[in-house]
């Protein structure tokens, strides 16, 4: 793990990411803003996998996208190996890129059908305006993912899912970079497959030392892969902390009910488990509720979770939660 | 044993494709008991949707179905659509993955219900509305009188899977085909789901056969697990057994390629499932198969009784004794 004396190589401060919802003329709805991010803040460190979950509309993809400025965040700082992104010209902000890049959940959608796997994996050398045998470096590239020389003059459509991931993560590879967003990279693999592919996550990061931020929404996935986890709940971190500490030992009402809900494929352990049964759904990002945005659906909620919202603060087990009435 | 409430028999689907005949239903046997949980489960490609749309009469036209399947002892099979339709929604529906596309997005979901109702039964137009709303409050929506009213994009993902249900369980059918139901919703609201299918099943003693490939869903709700590979049943048995004795080599990839707490490296299953086009002779897992030998080539290897279970490998019982 990392001394806590090595500057982080991403650091986000304060990230808040809103969308404006156009104004509905005929139903005379004025203009709503969407609050996708609202004062997000972590560091990932070098060659770390921080995993990032949460369910659908809690604002973790987003988080991704503006890390990556894929989306011009609203507020607040990235800073990508001491330098603040939104400081940076175009061209500086080209530059950095190389050191950033993004695998999706969806191969097929992000890969060009009729250009050969090859070209694909060498599009980013292109871009770069990267001198030199392309060929050579595709190959090698192939190699590392587990796929082979020939599979370069191949299209998108003769690939396997998993096998088309595989390329996906290849073309990331391709400018070394120290940082790679992860969203859902799995989420559209069988379990058979999956497997192989998550096996390879690590594996790179064994051998080239990037870090990964993680997204996903399967719980088991980033248990397995990340070192430390951040919990999102309605465009915020509602805990965050290393793996063992959320996952044994949550804190936040919202952490343990999510955990409780995720099903073991284990029969024995599955029956005897006690649930939370959480009632109705993630509310609208549009008019979050006050105070703590959770309050709504917790069993814990008194009239204090209205009123003030709660900070960060360190727990027990080295993680931090948001919340006034933690579990211990 | 009673009889099954559905017996499906040595069923074969088969799509007429432009580049050829493709197999996704290889002789599939089942029996579906009133009141259980069953659980169908299998990979993209397995035939096990395949085989309950088939069931259901929903595949189109390119499809050839043959075998049998008896619901409540009428024969399904070669049925007319008119017969087809008074059998569907009544004796038996099916609810799927994505609940928006079943339901119209221009009526209002009541009377949605209410078609539901009216197409098998002479019932007036206000019980039938009456009955929508109590069949909204059984599947747990709040204020079921005023969201009859309103219309499906009103209703998030969870709630429309509860009012397509509360429209699937509208006749009282006797079987519950539940394909994916949950796959594409948050865990938080998977669990509801859950508990409302488990609810019908325990409440009106619905047979449920539930189709995922999700383990850990199995492994909390049902009984009996049936696990597809290749448009065959490779394994089924007791989900004790299924789980803590797998008997077939796949089985046992598919549970050693989830990641699971103390478990340092996940283990995949190598190569892909084969190509329907060209089914493999014999155990069509054996390509992928560490124990596979000559004589798994030579036939499709029914299901025997290994240990607890039933296993379509013909060396199951060998293995699990060096095991």
């Amino acid at each position: 793990m990392n001394s806590p004396t090595t500057s982080p190589l991403l650091s986000v401060r304060h990230l808040v990411k809103e969308f404006q919802m156009k104004a509905m003329r005929r139903s005379g709805r004025r203009k709503r803003i969407v609050q996708a991010v609202t004062d997000v803040s972590f560091d990932v460190h070098r060659g770390e996998t921080l995993g990032l979950v949460g369910e659908s509309g809690s604002g973790k993809t987003t988080v991704g996208r503006c890390v990556l400025r894929l989306i011009e965040p609203t507020a607040g700082q990235v800073a990508f190996d001491g330098v603040d992104l939104a400081q940076l010209n175009f061209e500086e902000l080209r530059q950095v890129r190389r050191k950033m890049q993004i695998v999706f959940q969806d191969p097929y959608a992000s890969l060009d059908p009729k250009m050969t796997v090859g070209a694909s994996i060498a599009e980013p050398l292109v871009v770069q305006g990267i001198d030199g045998n392309h060929e050579d470096k595709v190959v090698s590239l192939l190699e590392l993912v587990g796929l082979s020389a020939d599979h370069a003059r191949r299209f998108p459509h003769e690939f396997s899912g998993g096998q088309r991931q595989r390329v996906g993560v290849a073309r990331a590879l391709a400018l070394d970079p120290a940082l790679i967003v992860l969203d859902e990279p799995v989420s559209a693999l069988d379990v058979s497959i999956q497997a192989g592919v998550v096996n390879l996550f690590g594996d790179l990061q064994q051998r080239l030392g990037m870090s990964y931020i993680f997204i996903a929404h399967d719980l088991s996935v980033i248990r397995h892969i990340a070192d430390r986890v951040a919990v999102m709940y309605l465009g915020k971190i509602v805990e965050i902390g290393p793996a063992a500490a959320v996952y044994e030992h949550p804190t936040h009402p919202y952490t343990k009910a999510l955990l409780s809900a995720v099903p073991l494929p284990n029969p024995r352990v599955e029956r005897a488990r006690s649930r939370i049964m959480l009632e109705g759904e993630i509310p609208s990002p549009v008019n979050p509720p006050s105070g703590c945005r959770f309050r709504t659906r917790c069993w814990k909620a008194t009239e204090l979770c209205a009123m003030q919202e709660p900070t960060l603060e360190i727990r027990g087990h080295g993680q931090l939660s948001a919340c006034h009435h933690p579990e211990v | 044993m009673p009889t099954p409430i559905l017996e499906i028999r040595n069923l074969q689907v088969t799509f007429n494709t432009p580049v050829g005949p493709l197999v996704a239903v290889r002789g599939v046997d089942i029996d579906v008991h009133a009141g259980e949980m069953l659980a169908v489960v299998g990979e993209s490609g397995s035939g096990k949707s395949v085989s309950f749309l088939a069931a259901m009469g929903l595949l189109p036209r390119s499809a050839t179905v043959t075998g049998s399947v008896l619901l409540d002892g009428q024969q399904i099979v070669g049925m007319s659509p008119k017969q087809m339709r008074s059998v569907r929604g009544r004796l038996m529906s099916m609810i799927f993955q994505d609940p928006l596309s079943a339901l119209n997005p221009v009526h209002r979901v009541g009377a949605q219900i209410t078609e539901m109702l009216r197409a098998h039964s002479k019932m007036s137009e206000r019980a039938a509305n009456a009955r929508a709303v109590e069949l909204l409050e059984i599947v747990g929506i709040p204020q079921p009188g005023d969201r009859a009213m309103q219309y499906p994009h009103e209703f998030s993902g969870g709630m429309r899977q509860r009012v397509v249900i509360a429209m699937a369980i509208a006749n009282s059918p006797k079987v519950l085909i539940a394909d994916e139901p949950t796959t594409a919703l948050d865990v938080t609201v998977q669990a509801q789901i859950l508990e409302v299918i488990q609810r019908v099943q325990v409440q009106f003693g619905t047979a449920v056969v539930l189709i995922t490939h999700d383990l850990g869903v199995v492994a909390r709700v049902c009984e009996r697990v049936n696990v597809m590979y290749a448009g065959c049943f490779v394994e089924r048995g007791n989900v004790h057994g299924i789980f803590e004795q797998p008997t077939h080599p796949y089985t046992r990839g598919l549970l050693a390629s989830l990641p699971q707490t103390g478990v340092e490296r996940l283990v995949p299953i190598a190569g892909f499932p084969p190509n329907m086009l060209r089914p493999p002779s014999g155990c069509a897992f054996r390509a992928r198969c560490d124990h596979a030998v000559e004589a798994c080539g030579s036939a499709i290897p029914p299901l025997v009784p290994v240990g607890e279970s039933e296993s379509a490998c013909i060396r199951a019982s060998e293995l699990m004794g060096r095991k």
